[in-house]
């Protein structure tokens, strides 16, 4: 029980938030409140026993994602609002009617959704979700998860070198 | 004669050790479970107890450095002036500019306290040792949260404390106060990664995240030569300072001064450019709550520094004098060591430029700390081979899990 | 113990939001969040689906996501910079380079 209030709670920050950061015109206040909801997710996560996924997660996206999301609106000073040039137009209806069709058809797939066989017990997943575990998983040498690991080192080089060839001013 | 000295005093701090043993139960309670607690009300009585002392301590040394005499009006040698300046900012005005984001405004002070102090909830003070029912004994860690992530926690709740000052930078409308802002997010996403890959030194070393384990690794004979003398085990000399090698220690001391926008990296707040920066619309107690919840800060990141690359809870020397002193009173000694060298920094460099600040995050520290993660990878693998029976556990239980996956 | 449609459902809010925001925003850096909101709805979902199926490979794919999501981040705000210091607006109907 105590975990389905929480469940709700954060349901409730979560959604909020992320209302929040769209209907919000001023990109400073999207992105605050996407770092709410990004703390929220961080703590299903713990709750749902990924605990280093949960830390990683506050880290990389509460931590660095967003504060360069917020350098970057501040070094641009897009702090005052866009004046919607399609406002009144009928792209946003028509959003909002495909978004709920799309709601429609991913609740109906998820909210049936069961796992058949025993359940998981919580010992077992508290054990997998720890530092130890998500490293003997990853660097396993008979699992398949180790290449793509040393491919994304190669991805996010591929990414510095890039953000900085592109952000150089011609000198 | 020195080693029956020797062994007189070391039964003798086995009898007082066996006095500090709690049986696990007391009067129905069990006592492990209020550890935590304890910790808790350990943590926090003694952060916010500190913090008027702290600027006492930073005016006093700052004096001494100078050869001024510092505060010494107010009672003797000026110990009451810290309650008079709380009090003082009590009683001032409270100003609210106009054209600010009100919300985010007064929302600002709060976030940057808050994470702050959010960061003391995986520190641990000292090991306990309680007896079970059947006579064996156990130690637990002094810690709020004992988690395995307590390494991963203090970066998460570093990281946060950006918010605050953006937010304050942002909310109060002034060109100076989001050029500090500004200036704060580049300085601290920069600094994040040569503090996290110091850090990562340590954690290859001691095969764990979690903040006692760490401690716990630096129990050991310096470098893991077994012939040293017993009163080296644990000793200075097999703190993770030394033993990786001294680079990443320098490495994250600097990270961690410029993390806190201390001088000499206090350019989000530098006087003589932005005014005061983040905080020159904040007045009276919003100026208060920003004031401490920057020294709590650098107390959290003491505090990490002391358990990570000194030995958190160990004295100095495994003998008579320094073991009959409690844990946590080593550990506080430690955190105010860096406290100390704080104030010495400020009392003795200039502020960086600007641009030498990007150059030193990006251009040697970061280089310099991932160069040394290699060759203390290779190191501890050569380590491994020759000696195993100094490796991490972590690193074992790769040996056993592996194959059999 | 929670059920696991609970946690679809959610990240299936969370995703239509997500795709909503991207249609309705005019300002780029807004639609980024956007986007990068349904990298988390499927997070999300990849993590609650590993919990009570009891493997790993949901944090696998969640570990694989953060870092290209990280990478995907700081190249996307550097076009977002080059495009605001060659045009001095970045309204995404007024940057039509390759139309004109």
């Amino acid at each position: 029980m105590p975990a389905l209030i929480l469940f709700w709670i954060l349901a409730i920050v979560c959604i909020g938030a992320a209302l929040t950061m769209v209907t919000a015109a001023n990109p400073v206040r999207s992105a605050l409140s996407l770092v709410v909801c990004f703390l929220a997710l961080a703590v299903y996560y713990v709750t749902l026993s990924a605990q280093f996924i949960g830390a990683v997660q506050v880290v990389v996206y509460a931590g660095a994602v967003m504060v360069l999301f917020l350098f970057v609106i501040m070094l641009l000073n897009l702090g005052a609002p866009v004046t919607s040039s399609t406002k009144g137009s009928n792209q946003n209806t028509a959003a909002v009617a495909l978004g709920a069709i799309l709601l429609l058809v991913l609740f109906i797939s998820g909210i049936f959704f069961e796992i058949p066989g025993k359940a998981v017990s919580p010992a077992t997943a508290q054990a997998q979700g720890t530092v130890k575990a998500v490293g003997l998983t990853l660097y396993n040498p008979h699992l398949p998860w180790l290449f793509p690991f040393e491919a994304t080192s190669l991805l996010l080089l591929v990414a510095v070198v890039g953000a900085i060839v592109m952000t150089r001013r011609q000198v | 004669m020195l080693t029956g000295l020797v062994a007189y005093w070391d039964n003798l701090r086995d009898g007082i050790y066996r006095l500090f043993i709690f049986p696990e139960y007391w009067h129905g309670i069990r006592l492990p479970a209020l550890v935590p607690y304890v910790a808790l009300a350990g943590i926090f009585a003694f952060t916010l107890g500190i913090l008027p002392m702290l600027i006492w301590i930073e005016r006093v040394v700052i004096g001494l450095m100078q050869d001024r005499t510092g505060p010494n009006r107010l009672g003797p040698r000026g110990l009451l002036q810290p309650p008079a300046d709380v009090l003082k900012l009590f009683f001032k005005e409270d100003i609210q500019p106009g054209s600010i984001d009100v919300r985010l405004y007064y929302l600002a002070p709060f976030i940057s306290m808050l994470v702050a102090l959010s960061a003391g909830a995986v520190i641990p003070l000292q090991t306990v040792t309680f007896r079970n029912v059947h006579g064996g004994l156990y130690t637990v860690p002094v810690t709020p949260g004992n988690v395995n992530i307590g390494l991963l926690f203090m970066l998460a709740a570093s990281s946060l404390g950006v918010y605050g000052i953006i937010l304050a930078g942002w909310s109060s409308n002034n060109k100076y106060s989001l050029l500090g802002g500004l200036r704060a997010s580049a300085q601290i996403i920069s600094y994040e990664l040569a503090m996290g890959l110091s850090l990562l030194c340590v954690v290859l070393l001691a095969g764990s995240v979690q903040l006692d384990h760490i401690v716990n690794a630096q129990n050991t004979l310096p470098f893991g030569i077994h012939w040293l003398p017993s009163f080296l085990k644990g000793s200075i000399f097999s703190w993770y300072w030394l033993q990786s090698l001294i680079v990443p220690v320098v490495i994250y001391t600097v990270a961690m001064i410029a993390e806190t926008n201390r001088a000499p990296f206090d350019l989000p707040e530098a006087e003589s450019e932005l005014v005061a920066g983040f905080h020159t619309e904040y007045t009276s107690m919003k100026f208060a709550t920003f004031f401490a919840g920057e020294y709590v800060n650098m107390l959290m990141i003491c505090g990490l520094n002391a358990s990570v690359f000194w030995g958190g809870w160990l004295p100095p020397f495994n003998c008579f004098p320094f073991t009959f002193i409690p844990g946590f009173v080593w550990y506080i000694l430690k955190v105010m060591m860096g406290i100390f060298f704080y104030t010495w920094l400020r009392a003795t460099l200039p502020r960086l430029r600007y641009d030498a600040l990007m150059n030193l995050g990006w251009k040697r520290m970061l280089p310099l700390a991932l160069v040394w993660l290699f060759l203390l990878a290779g190191y501890s693998l050569v380590r491994t081979a020759t000696a195993p029976h100094i490796t991490p556990t972590a690193v074992v239980t790769v040996a056993h899990v592996a194959p059999g996956r | 113990m929670v059920p696991v449609s609970y946690y679809l459902s959610l990240s299936a809010v969370l995703f239509t939001i997500g795709v909503v925001g991207v249609l309705v925003k005019r300002n780029p850096i807004q639609v980024f969040m956007c986007i990068e909101l349904m990298l988390n709805a499927a997070n999300l979902t990849f993590i609650a689906l590993g919990r009570f199926y009891g493997t790993s490979v949901g944090e696998m794919y969640v570990i694989f996501a953060l870092a290209v999501a990280a990478a995907e981040v700081s190249v996307g705000l550097g076009i977002i910079v080059t495009i605001f210091r060659t045009r001095q607006s970045i309204d995404l109907d007024e940057t039509a380079l390759l139309k004109s």
